[in-house]
Protein backbone atom coordinates (compact mmCIF):
# COMPACT_ATOMS: atom_id res chain seq x y z
CA UNK A 1 0.00 0.00 0.00
CA UNK A 2 1.05 3.54 -0.68
CA UNK A 3 -0.76 6.85 -0.71
CA UNK A 4 -1.54 9.72 -3.04
CA UNK A 5 -2.10 13.06 -1.32
CA UNK A 6 -4.55 15.63 -2.63
CA UNK A 7 -2.56 18.88 -2.69
CA UNK A 8 -5.32 20.68 -4.62
CA UNK A 9 -8.61 18.96 -5.44
CA UNK A 10 -9.45 20.93 -8.58
CA UNK A 11 -12.95 22.11 -9.47
CA UNK A 12 -14.80 18.83 -8.83
CA UNK A 13 -12.79 15.62 -8.49
CA UNK A 14 -14.55 12.43 -7.48
CA UNK A 15 -13.78 8.73 -7.12
CA UNK A 16 -15.58 6.80 -9.85
CA UNK A 17 -15.87 3.28 -11.20
CA UNK A 18 -18.38 1.90 -13.69
CA UNK A 19 -21.35 2.49 -11.38
CA UNK A 20 -23.61 1.08 -8.69
CA UNK A 21 -26.10 -1.17 -10.45
CA UNK A 22 -29.03 -3.07 -8.97
CA UNK A 23 -30.57 -0.39 -6.72
CA UNK A 24 -32.73 1.69 -9.07
CA UNK A 25 -35.87 0.05 -7.60
CA UNK A 26 -34.90 1.72 -4.31
CA UNK A 27 -34.49 5.09 -6.02
CA UNK A 28 -30.71 4.96 -6.43
CA UNK A 29 -29.34 5.62 -9.93
CA UNK A 30 -26.09 3.96 -11.00
CA UNK A 31 -23.76 6.99 -11.03
CA UNK A 32 -20.30 5.89 -12.27
CA UNK A 33 -17.81 7.62 -14.57
CA UNK A 34 -19.32 10.33 -16.80
CA UNK A 35 -17.05 9.10 -19.60
CA UNK A 36 -16.88 5.39 -18.80
CA UNK A 37 -14.94 4.69 -21.99
CA UNK A 38 -11.99 6.85 -20.91
CA UNK A 39 -12.01 5.29 -17.44
CA UNK A 40 -11.97 1.77 -18.92
CA UNK A 41 -9.13 2.56 -21.31
CA UNK A 42 -7.10 4.31 -18.58
CA UNK A 43 -7.40 1.24 -16.39
CA UNK A 44 -6.40 -1.09 -19.22
CA UNK A 45 -3.32 1.06 -19.91
CA UNK A 46 -2.05 0.56 -16.36
CA UNK A 47 -2.94 -3.13 -16.29
CA UNK A 48 -6.02 -2.84 -14.03
CA UNK A 49 -9.37 -4.47 -14.56
CA UNK A 50 -11.35 -1.95 -16.60
CA UNK A 51 -13.75 -1.03 -13.80
CA UNK A 52 -11.13 -0.21 -11.14
CA UNK A 53 -11.65 2.99 -9.11
CA UNK A 54 -10.08 6.10 -10.61
CA UNK A 55 -10.28 9.87 -10.21
CA UNK A 56 -12.67 11.85 -12.39
CA UNK A 57 -11.69 15.49 -12.72
CA UNK A 58 -14.07 18.14 -14.05
CA UNK A 59 -13.08 21.23 -16.08
CA UNK A 60 -10.09 22.10 -13.86
CA UNK A 61 -7.82 19.34 -12.58
CA UNK A 62 -6.09 19.02 -9.22
CA UNK A 63 -2.57 18.53 -7.90
CA UNK A 64 -1.47 15.22 -6.39
CA UNK A 65 1.62 14.02 -4.55
CA UNK A 66 2.76 10.40 -4.89
CA UNK A 67 4.44 8.97 -1.81
CA UNK A 68 6.07 6.14 -3.72
CA UNK A 69 6.72 5.20 -7.32
CA UNK A 70 3.50 4.51 -9.26
CA UNK A 71 2.41 3.75 -12.81
CA UNK A 72 -0.41 6.04 -13.95
CA UNK A 73 -2.40 6.88 -17.07
CA UNK A 74 -4.39 10.01 -17.91
CA UNK A 75 -7.31 9.66 -20.32
CA UNK A 76 -10.34 11.65 -21.42
CA UNK A 77 -9.89 15.36 -22.09
CA UNK A 78 -6.45 16.95 -22.11
CA UNK A 79 -6.03 18.87 -18.82
CA UNK A 80 -2.38 19.71 -19.73
CA UNK A 81 -0.75 17.36 -17.16
CA UNK A 82 2.62 18.36 -15.69
CA UNK A 83 4.82 16.03 -13.64
CA UNK A 84 7.37 17.90 -11.50
CA UNK A 85 7.07 20.75 -13.97
CA UNK A 86 7.46 18.64 -17.13
CA UNK A 87 4.68 17.97 -19.60
CA UNK A 88 3.18 14.46 -19.44
CA UNK A 89 1.43 12.74 -22.36
CA UNK A 90 -2.24 11.67 -22.31
CA UNK A 91 -3.45 8.18 -23.31
CA UNK A 92 -0.38 6.21 -22.25
CA UNK A 93 1.03 4.65 -19.11
CA UNK A 94 3.63 6.78 -17.34
CA UNK A 95 6.16 6.17 -14.62
CA UNK A 96 5.77 8.50 -11.62
CA UNK A 97 8.80 8.58 -9.28
CA UNK A 98 8.45 8.62 -5.49
CA UNK A 99 7.66 12.06 -4.12
CA UNK A 100 6.59 13.42 -7.49
CA UNK A 101 3.87 16.01 -7.90
CA UNK A 102 1.35 15.70 -10.71
CA UNK A 103 -0.49 18.86 -11.62
CA UNK A 104 -3.49 19.05 -13.92
CA UNK A 105 -4.69 22.35 -15.33
CA UNK A 106 -7.83 23.75 -16.92
CA UNK A 107 -9.20 21.67 -19.77
CA UNK A 108 -7.95 22.03 -23.30
CA UNK A 109 -10.95 20.23 -24.80
CA UNK A 110 -13.83 18.44 -23.05
CA UNK A 111 -15.02 18.49 -19.47
CA UNK A 112 -13.52 15.36 -17.90
CA UNK A 113 -10.07 13.85 -17.39
CA UNK A 114 -9.37 10.53 -15.64
CA UNK A 115 -6.38 9.60 -13.50
CA UNK A 116 -5.89 5.84 -13.26
CA UNK A 117 -3.15 4.26 -11.19
CA UNK A 118 -1.78 0.71 -11.41
CA UNK A 119 -3.39 -1.32 -8.62
CA UNK A 120 -6.29 1.10 -8.39
CA UNK A 121 -7.42 3.40 -5.58
CA UNK A 122 -8.60 1.40 -2.57
CA UNK A 123 -11.93 2.90 -1.55
CA UNK A 124 -14.60 1.55 0.80
CA UNK A 125 -17.36 0.12 -1.35
CA UNK A 126 -20.93 1.33 -0.73
CA UNK A 127 -23.66 -1.00 -2.07
CA UNK A 128 -21.13 -2.73 -4.28
CA UNK A 129 -19.41 0.29 -5.82
CA UNK A 130 -16.91 3.00 -4.92
CA UNK A 131 -18.58 5.47 -7.27
CA UNK A 132 -19.40 8.85 -5.76
CA UNK A 133 -23.07 9.83 -6.11
CA UNK A 134 -22.83 13.53 -5.25
CA UNK A 135 -26.55 14.23 -5.08
CA UNK A 136 -27.26 11.49 -2.55
CA UNK A 137 -23.84 11.67 -0.81
CA UNK A 138 -23.08 8.00 -1.49
CA UNK A 139 -19.75 6.30 -2.18
CA UNK A 140 -16.34 7.87 -2.78
CA UNK A 141 -14.84 9.60 0.23
CA UNK A 142 -17.83 10.42 2.51
CA UNK A 143 -20.05 10.76 -0.55
CA UNK A 144 -18.45 13.98 -1.74
CA UNK A 145 -15.82 15.47 -4.02
CA UNK A 146 -12.15 15.29 -2.94
CA UNK A 147 -10.88 18.02 -0.61
CA UNK A 148 -7.46 19.52 -0.05
CA UNK A 149 -5.45 17.24 2.23
CA UNK A 150 -7.42 14.03 1.47
CA UNK A 151 -5.24 10.93 1.42
CA UNK A 152 -6.01 8.19 -1.10
CA UNK A 153 -4.83 4.62 -0.58
CA UNK A 154 -3.32 2.88 -3.59
CA UNK A 155 -2.62 -0.81 -3.93
CA UNK A 156 0.77 -0.23 -5.52
CA UNK A 157 1.59 -2.60 -8.35
CA UNK A 158 4.87 -2.20 -10.20
CA UNK A 159 6.17 -3.97 -13.23
CA UNK A 160 9.84 -4.97 -12.95
CA UNK A 161 10.88 -3.02 -16.01
CA UNK A 162 8.53 -0.22 -17.00
CA UNK A 163 7.56 0.08 -20.64
CA UNK A 164 4.98 2.63 -21.63
CA UNK A 165 1.74 1.36 -23.16
CA UNK A 166 0.49 3.69 -25.84
CA UNK A 167 -2.76 3.67 -27.79
CA UNK A 168 -2.85 4.31 -31.49
CA UNK A 169 -3.84 7.94 -32.09
CA UNK A 170 -6.44 6.79 -34.62
CA UNK A 171 -8.16 4.61 -32.04
CA UNK A 172 -8.38 7.55 -29.66
CA UNK A 173 -9.80 9.89 -32.29
CA UNK A 174 -12.30 7.24 -33.42
CA UNK A 175 -13.51 6.91 -29.84
CA UNK A 176 -13.71 10.62 -29.18
CA UNK A 177 -15.39 12.00 -32.31
CA UNK A 178 -18.28 14.16 -31.16
CA UNK A 179 -19.78 16.13 -33.99
CA UNK A 180 -23.29 14.88 -33.26
CA UNK A 181 -25.03 12.99 -30.51
CA UNK A 182 -26.84 9.92 -31.79
CA UNK A 183 -30.23 9.14 -30.30
CA UNK A 184 -33.00 6.61 -30.71
CA UNK A 185 -36.68 7.49 -30.70
CA UNK A 186 -37.99 8.37 -27.22
CA UNK A 187 -40.83 6.61 -25.41
CA UNK A 188 -43.08 9.67 -25.81
CA UNK A 189 -42.04 10.93 -29.25
CA UNK A 190 -45.75 10.64 -30.16
CA UNK A 191 -46.37 13.53 -27.74
CA UNK A 192 -44.86 15.85 -30.39
CA UNK A 193 -46.05 16.85 -33.86
CA UNK A 194 -43.82 16.05 -36.83
CA UNK A 195 -42.95 19.78 -37.12
CA UNK A 196 -41.75 19.83 -33.50
CA UNK A 197 -39.78 16.59 -34.00
CA UNK A 198 -38.14 18.13 -37.08
CA UNK A 199 -37.26 21.23 -35.08
CA UNK A 200 -35.63 19.06 -32.42
CA UNK A 201 -33.45 17.25 -34.97
CA UNK A 202 -32.36 20.23 -37.07
CA UNK A 203 -31.69 22.63 -34.19
CA UNK A 204 -28.39 23.32 -32.48
CA UNK A 205 -28.55 23.27 -28.69
CA UNK A 206 -26.12 24.82 -26.23
CA UNK A 207 -25.15 23.15 -22.95
CA UNK A 208 -26.24 25.37 -20.07
CA UNK A 209 -24.06 26.27 -17.08
CA UNK A 210 -26.37 24.59 -14.58
CA UNK A 211 -25.65 21.14 -16.01
CA UNK A 212 -24.14 18.50 -13.77
CA UNK A 213 -23.78 14.75 -13.30
CA UNK A 214 -27.54 14.53 -12.71
CA UNK A 215 -28.52 16.08 -16.00
CA UNK A 216 -27.56 18.41 -18.82
CA UNK A 217 -29.84 21.37 -19.40
CA UNK A 218 -29.86 22.61 -22.97
CA UNK A 219 -30.82 25.99 -24.34
CA UNK A 220 -32.06 26.55 -27.86
CA UNK A 221 -35.29 26.29 -29.88
CA UNK A 222 -38.17 25.31 -27.61
CA UNK A 223 -40.14 22.15 -28.38
CA UNK A 224 -43.89 22.37 -27.84
CA UNK A 225 -45.96 19.40 -26.67
CA UNK A 226 -48.91 18.52 -28.87
CA UNK A 227 -51.02 17.95 -25.76
CA UNK A 228 -50.12 16.96 -22.23
CA UNK A 229 -46.70 18.02 -20.90
CA UNK A 230 -46.83 15.41 -18.15
CA UNK A 231 -47.01 11.63 -18.11
CA UNK A 232 -47.84 9.10 -15.39
CA UNK A 233 -44.51 8.83 -13.52
CA UNK A 234 -42.43 6.00 -14.98
CA UNK A 235 -38.83 4.77 -14.99
CA UNK A 236 -36.35 7.11 -16.67
CA UNK A 237 -33.41 5.62 -18.60
CA UNK A 238 -29.88 7.01 -18.66
CA UNK A 239 -29.57 9.42 -21.58
CA UNK A 240 -33.29 10.16 -21.82
CA UNK A 241 -33.97 13.53 -23.46
CA UNK A 242 -36.91 15.01 -21.54
CA UNK A 243 -38.99 17.94 -22.68
CA UNK A 244 -40.37 19.75 -19.61
CA UNK A 245 -43.04 22.46 -19.69
CA UNK A 246 -40.43 25.09 -20.64
CA UNK A 247 -39.74 23.23 -23.91
CA UNK A 248 -35.96 23.17 -23.51
CA UNK A 249 -34.48 19.65 -23.46
CA UNK A 250 -32.85 18.04 -20.42
CA UNK A 251 -30.58 15.02 -20.93
CA UNK A 252 -30.68 12.67 -17.92
CA UNK A 253 -27.16 11.76 -16.91
CA UNK A 254 -25.36 9.31 -14.60
CA UNK A 255 -26.83 10.60 -11.30
CA UNK A 256 -30.32 10.94 -12.80
CA UNK A 257 -33.55 10.57 -10.86
CA UNK A 258 -34.75 6.99 -11.30
CA UNK A 259 -38.30 7.96 -12.29
CA UNK A 260 -39.75 11.02 -13.94
CA UNK A 261 -42.93 12.60 -15.24
CA UNK A 262 -41.81 14.58 -18.31
CA UNK A 263 -42.29 13.24 -21.86
CA UNK A 264 -39.10 11.82 -23.39
CA UNK A 265 -38.57 12.82 -27.01
CA UNK A 266 -35.39 10.79 -27.63
CA UNK A 267 -32.67 8.79 -25.89
CA UNK A 268 -28.90 9.06 -26.32
CA UNK A 269 -27.45 5.74 -27.53
CA UNK A 270 -25.14 3.75 -25.26
CA UNK A 271 -22.18 4.20 -27.61
CA UNK A 272 -22.45 8.02 -27.30
CA UNK A 273 -22.87 8.38 -23.53
CA UNK A 274 -19.13 9.09 -23.17
CA UNK A 275 -19.55 12.01 -25.59
CA UNK A 276 -22.23 13.47 -23.28
CA UNK A 277 -19.80 13.00 -20.38
CA UNK A 278 -17.29 15.26 -22.14
CA UNK A 279 -19.72 18.11 -22.88
CA UNK A 280 -19.11 21.33 -21.03
CA UNK A 281 -21.12 24.53 -20.62
CA UNK A 282 -21.48 26.52 -23.88
CA UNK A 283 -20.71 23.50 -26.10
CA UNK A 284 -23.06 23.22 -29.09
CA UNK A 285 -24.67 19.92 -30.01
CA UNK A 286 -27.11 18.47 -32.48
CA UNK A 287 -29.10 15.28 -32.21
CA UNK A 288 -29.18 12.72 -34.98
CA UNK A 289 -31.67 9.87 -34.99
CA UNK A 290 -30.53 6.29 -35.61
CA UNK A 291 -32.41 2.99 -35.45
CA UNK A 292 -32.06 0.61 -32.51
CA UNK A 293 -30.09 -1.74 -34.80
CA UNK A 294 -27.84 1.15 -35.83
CA UNK A 295 -27.26 2.05 -32.16
CA UNK A 296 -26.27 -1.51 -31.37
CA UNK A 297 -23.90 -1.70 -34.35
CA UNK A 298 -22.10 1.40 -33.07
CA UNK A 299 -21.81 -0.09 -29.59
CA UNK A 300 -20.38 -3.35 -30.99
CA UNK A 301 -17.84 -1.44 -33.07
CA UNK A 302 -16.79 0.56 -30.01
CA UNK A 303 -16.44 -2.56 -27.90
CA UNK A 304 -14.19 -4.19 -30.47
CA UNK A 305 -11.87 -1.15 -30.30
CA UNK A 306 -11.74 -1.48 -26.49
CA UNK A 307 -11.10 -5.22 -26.87
CA UNK A 308 -8.20 -4.48 -29.22
CA UNK A 309 -6.60 -2.34 -26.49
CA UNK A 310 -7.16 -5.05 -23.91
CA UNK A 311 -5.60 -7.77 -26.04
CA UNK A 312 -2.67 -5.70 -27.36
CA UNK A 313 0.70 -6.90 -25.94
CA UNK A 314 1.95 -5.23 -22.80
CA UNK B 1 -59.69 -8.29 -14.46
CA UNK B 2 -56.96 -8.94 -17.00
CA UNK B 3 -54.62 -5.96 -17.43
CA UNK B 4 -52.99 -5.93 -20.87
CA UNK B 5 -49.19 -5.94 -20.91
CA UNK B 6 -47.17 -4.23 -23.63
CA UNK B 7 -43.48 -3.72 -24.35
CA UNK B 8 -41.67 -0.64 -25.64
CA UNK B 9 -37.97 -0.12 -26.35
CA UNK B 10 -37.04 2.86 -24.13
CA UNK B 11 -33.41 3.14 -25.26
CA UNK B 12 -30.90 0.85 -26.95
CA UNK B 13 -30.25 -0.70 -23.54
CA UNK B 14 -33.63 -0.56 -21.79
CA UNK B 15 -37.15 -1.90 -22.18
CA UNK B 16 -40.39 -0.54 -20.72
CA UNK B 17 -42.96 -3.11 -19.64
CA UNK B 18 -46.34 -1.42 -19.33
CA UNK B 19 -49.51 -2.65 -17.62
CA UNK B 20 -52.49 -0.75 -19.03
CA UNK B 21 -52.71 3.04 -18.83
CA UNK B 22 -54.13 4.07 -15.47
CA UNK B 23 -53.13 4.04 -11.81
CA UNK B 24 -54.84 1.43 -9.63
CA UNK B 25 -54.11 -1.02 -6.85
CA UNK B 26 -54.62 -3.93 -9.27
CA UNK B 27 -52.06 -2.51 -11.69
CA UNK B 28 -49.68 -1.86 -8.82
CA UNK B 29 -49.92 -5.52 -7.75
CA UNK B 30 -48.84 -6.61 -11.24
CA UNK B 31 -45.91 -4.17 -11.20
CA UNK B 32 -44.90 -5.25 -7.72
CA UNK B 33 -45.07 -8.97 -8.60
CA UNK B 34 -42.99 -8.67 -11.77
CA UNK B 35 -40.44 -6.48 -9.95
CA UNK B 36 -40.06 -9.20 -7.32
CA UNK B 37 -39.76 -11.97 -9.91
CA UNK B 38 -37.10 -10.02 -11.80
CA UNK B 39 -35.17 -9.21 -8.61
CA UNK B 40 -35.06 -12.92 -7.85
CA UNK B 41 -33.86 -13.67 -11.36
CA UNK B 42 -30.30 -12.60 -10.56
CA UNK B 43 -29.60 -12.53 -14.27
CA UNK B 44 -26.41 -10.60 -14.81
CA UNK B 45 -27.77 -9.14 -18.04
CA UNK B 46 -30.29 -7.03 -16.10
CA UNK B 47 -28.61 -3.95 -14.66
CA UNK B 48 -31.46 -2.08 -13.02
CA UNK B 49 -35.21 -2.14 -12.47
CA UNK B 50 -37.27 1.05 -12.27
CA UNK B 51 -40.86 0.27 -11.25
CA UNK B 52 -43.43 3.07 -11.69
CA UNK B 53 -47.23 3.37 -11.24
CA UNK B 54 -48.11 1.12 -14.18
CA UNK B 55 -44.77 0.11 -15.68
CA UNK B 56 -41.28 -1.26 -15.07
CA UNK B 57 -38.27 0.06 -16.91
CA UNK B 58 -35.62 -2.65 -17.25
CA UNK B 59 -32.11 -1.55 -18.11
CA UNK B 60 -29.87 -4.31 -19.39
CA UNK B 61 -26.56 -5.13 -21.06
CA UNK B 62 -27.32 -4.81 -24.80
CA UNK B 63 -24.25 -6.88 -25.70
CA UNK B 64 -25.69 -9.82 -23.74
CA UNK B 65 -29.42 -9.71 -24.57
CA UNK B 66 -31.96 -7.79 -26.66
CA UNK B 67 -35.38 -6.14 -26.45
CA UNK B 68 -37.05 -9.15 -28.06
CA UNK B 69 -35.25 -11.79 -26.00
CA UNK B 70 -36.08 -9.96 -22.76
CA UNK B 71 -39.72 -9.57 -23.84
CA UNK B 72 -39.93 -13.33 -24.36
CA UNK B 73 -38.44 -14.06 -20.94
CA UNK B 74 -40.90 -11.69 -19.25
CA UNK B 75 -43.95 -13.00 -21.15
CA UNK B 76 -43.03 -16.50 -19.91
CA UNK B 77 -42.67 -15.19 -16.35
CA UNK B 78 -46.10 -13.57 -16.48
CA UNK B 79 -47.70 -16.72 -17.89
CA UNK B 80 -46.70 -18.63 -14.77
CA UNK B 81 -49.62 -16.83 -13.06
CA UNK B 82 -47.96 -16.89 -9.66
CA UNK B 83 -50.46 -16.34 -6.88
CA UNK B 84 -47.97 -16.37 -4.00
CA UNK B 85 -48.78 -13.58 -1.58
CA UNK B 86 -46.04 -10.98 -1.50
CA UNK B 87 -44.11 -10.65 1.71
CA UNK B 88 -45.22 -7.08 2.32
CA UNK B 89 -45.14 -5.48 5.72
CA UNK B 90 -47.18 -2.75 7.33
CA UNK B 91 -44.99 0.01 8.63
CA UNK B 92 -45.98 2.64 11.18
CA UNK B 93 -44.33 5.99 10.58
CA UNK B 94 -44.38 8.10 13.77
CA UNK B 95 -44.94 11.67 12.65
CA UNK B 96 -44.77 14.93 14.58
CA UNK B 97 -47.36 17.27 13.05
CA UNK B 98 -45.97 20.18 15.09
CA UNK B 99 -45.34 23.83 14.35
CA UNK B 100 -41.63 23.82 13.53
CA UNK B 101 -41.95 20.57 11.55
CA UNK B 102 -45.06 21.64 9.61
CA UNK B 103 -44.31 24.92 7.85
CA UNK B 104 -47.16 24.36 5.37
CA UNK B 105 -49.86 22.89 7.66
CA UNK B 106 -51.72 26.23 7.88
CA UNK B 107 -51.73 26.69 4.11
CA UNK B 108 -52.91 23.11 3.56
CA UNK B 109 -55.64 23.60 6.15
CA UNK B 110 -56.79 26.83 4.50
CA UNK B 111 -56.71 25.31 1.01
CA UNK B 112 -58.62 22.17 2.04
CA UNK B 113 -61.08 24.11 4.20
CA UNK B 114 -60.31 21.82 7.12
CA UNK B 115 -58.97 22.70 10.57
CA UNK B 116 -55.28 21.77 11.09
CA UNK B 117 -56.48 19.09 13.52
CA UNK B 118 -58.74 17.63 10.82
CA UNK B 119 -55.89 17.64 8.26
CA UNK B 120 -53.81 15.64 10.75
CA UNK B 121 -56.72 13.33 11.56
CA UNK B 122 -57.50 12.60 7.89
CA UNK B 123 -53.83 12.20 6.93
CA UNK B 124 -53.05 9.84 9.81
CA UNK B 125 -56.19 7.72 9.57
CA UNK B 126 -55.63 6.34 6.06
CA UNK B 127 -53.60 3.28 5.12
CA UNK B 128 -51.22 3.98 2.25
CA UNK B 129 -49.59 1.63 -0.22
CA UNK B 130 -45.99 2.08 -1.40
CA UNK B 131 -46.60 2.03 -5.17
CA UNK B 132 -42.88 2.30 -5.84
CA UNK B 133 -39.68 4.00 -4.71
CA UNK B 134 -38.28 6.55 -7.10
CA UNK B 135 -36.95 10.05 -7.65
CA UNK B 136 -34.31 9.83 -4.89
CA UNK B 137 -33.09 7.01 -2.58
CA UNK B 138 -35.97 5.53 -0.59
CA UNK B 139 -38.59 8.11 -1.63
CA UNK B 140 -41.98 6.32 -1.46
CA UNK B 141 -44.72 7.14 -3.96
CA UNK B 142 -47.74 6.46 -1.77
CA UNK B 143 -51.25 5.67 -2.98
CA UNK B 144 -54.39 6.06 -0.90
CA UNK B 145 -54.52 9.70 0.21
CA UNK B 146 -58.00 11.15 0.75
CA UNK B 147 -58.93 13.40 -2.18
CA UNK B 148 -59.91 16.20 0.25
CA UNK B 149 -56.20 16.64 1.19
CA UNK B 150 -55.15 17.32 -2.38
CA UNK B 151 -53.19 20.61 -2.64
CA UNK B 152 -51.16 22.16 -5.45
CA UNK B 153 -47.35 21.96 -5.18
CA UNK B 154 -45.44 25.07 -4.10
CA UNK B 155 -45.02 27.58 -6.93
CA UNK B 156 -41.32 27.84 -6.06
CA UNK B 157 -39.85 24.58 -4.73
CA UNK B 158 -37.75 24.75 -1.56
CA UNK B 159 -34.04 24.35 -2.20
CA UNK B 160 -33.63 22.22 0.91
CA UNK B 161 -36.34 20.04 2.43
CA UNK B 162 -35.12 18.40 5.68
CA UNK B 163 -34.83 14.59 5.80
CA UNK B 164 -37.94 12.96 7.29
CA UNK B 165 -40.35 15.66 6.08
CA UNK B 166 -43.88 14.33 5.50
CA UNK B 167 -45.47 16.24 2.65
CA UNK B 168 -48.38 16.52 0.22
CA UNK B 169 -47.98 17.32 -3.49
CA UNK B 170 -51.06 17.28 -5.73
CA UNK B 171 -53.04 14.19 -4.80
CA UNK B 172 -50.00 12.34 -3.48
CA UNK B 173 -48.31 12.18 -0.11
CA UNK B 174 -44.79 11.05 0.70
CA UNK B 175 -41.75 11.35 2.95
CA UNK B 176 -38.41 12.88 1.98
CA UNK B 177 -35.77 10.29 3.00
CA UNK B 178 -32.77 12.59 2.52
CA UNK B 179 -32.44 16.36 2.58
CA UNK B 180 -33.13 17.46 -0.98
CA UNK B 181 -34.87 20.15 -3.01
CA UNK B 182 -38.64 19.68 -3.17
CA UNK B 183 -41.92 21.34 -4.05
CA UNK B 184 -44.37 19.41 -1.90
CA UNK B 185 -46.09 21.03 1.10
CA UNK B 186 -44.61 19.91 4.41
CA UNK B 187 -47.13 18.97 7.13
CA UNK B 188 -44.93 16.99 9.55
CA UNK B 189 -41.70 15.17 10.19
CA UNK B 190 -40.76 11.62 11.17
CA UNK B 191 -37.70 10.76 13.27
CA UNK B 192 -37.34 7.48 11.32
CA UNK B 193 -34.50 7.05 8.82
CA UNK B 194 -35.98 6.07 5.49
CA UNK B 195 -32.61 5.62 3.84
CA UNK B 196 -29.40 4.21 5.32
CA UNK B 197 -26.71 3.11 2.87
CA UNK B 198 -25.24 0.73 5.44
CA UNK B 199 -28.59 -1.00 6.07
CA UNK B 200 -29.70 -4.22 4.42
CA UNK B 201 -31.96 -3.36 2.73
CA UNK B 202 -30.87 0.29 2.64
CA UNK B 203 -34.44 1.61 2.52
CA UNK B 204 -37.02 1.40 5.33
CA UNK B 205 -39.90 0.91 2.87
CA UNK B 206 -40.17 -1.55 0.01
CA UNK B 207 -42.51 -1.66 -2.96
CA UNK B 208 -45.92 -3.01 -1.88
CA UNK B 209 -45.56 -2.19 1.84
CA UNK B 210 -48.44 -0.45 3.58
CA UNK B 211 -47.82 2.67 5.64
CA UNK B 212 -49.70 4.40 8.46
CA UNK B 213 -48.69 7.78 9.85
CA UNK B 214 -48.98 7.81 13.65
CA UNK B 215 -49.12 11.27 15.27
CA UNK B 216 -46.52 11.80 18.02
CA UNK B 217 -45.67 14.72 20.30
CA UNK B 218 -42.58 16.89 20.05
CA UNK B 219 -41.06 15.19 23.14
CA UNK B 220 -41.74 11.76 21.64
CA UNK B 221 -40.09 12.96 18.42
CA UNK B 222 -37.01 14.07 20.38
CA UNK B 223 -36.88 10.78 22.27
CA UNK B 224 -37.11 8.68 19.06
CA UNK B 225 -34.57 10.91 17.31
CA UNK B 226 -31.90 9.68 19.71
CA UNK B 227 -32.14 6.23 18.11
CA UNK B 228 -31.56 7.43 14.58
Amino acid sequence: MTVVRVVQPGFQTTIQDLGRFGYAHLGISASGAADALSLRIGNLLVGNSEGASALEMTLVGGEFEFEERCIIALTGSDFKPMLNGHQLPMWQSCNVPAGARLRLNATNSGSRCYLCVAGGFTVHSTLGSSSTHLLTKLGGLDGGALKKGDVLQVKQILEKSFRARIIDERVVSALLQKSEIHVTEGLQSVYFSSEELDRFYVSTYVVSGDSNRMGLRLTGPKITHAGEAEIVTEGAPLGAVQIPQSGEPIVLFVEHQTTGGYPKIANVIGADMHVVGQLKPRDSIRFRKVTFAGALARLREQESLVQSIRSSPK
Amino acid sequence: MKIPVSFFPASDCSLLVKFGEGISLDTHKRVSLLTRLLLNEKRKVIRNLHPGYNSILISYDPLATSHSELEMVIRKMLEQDIQAEPNNRSVEVPTCYGDEYSPDLKDVSKHCKLSPEDVIRVHSSAEYTVFFLGFSPGFPYLGGMAAQLSVPRLAIPRTNVPAGSVAIGGNQTGVYPIASPGGWRIIGRTPLRLFDASGDPPTLLQIGDTVKFVPISKSEFDRLSQYR
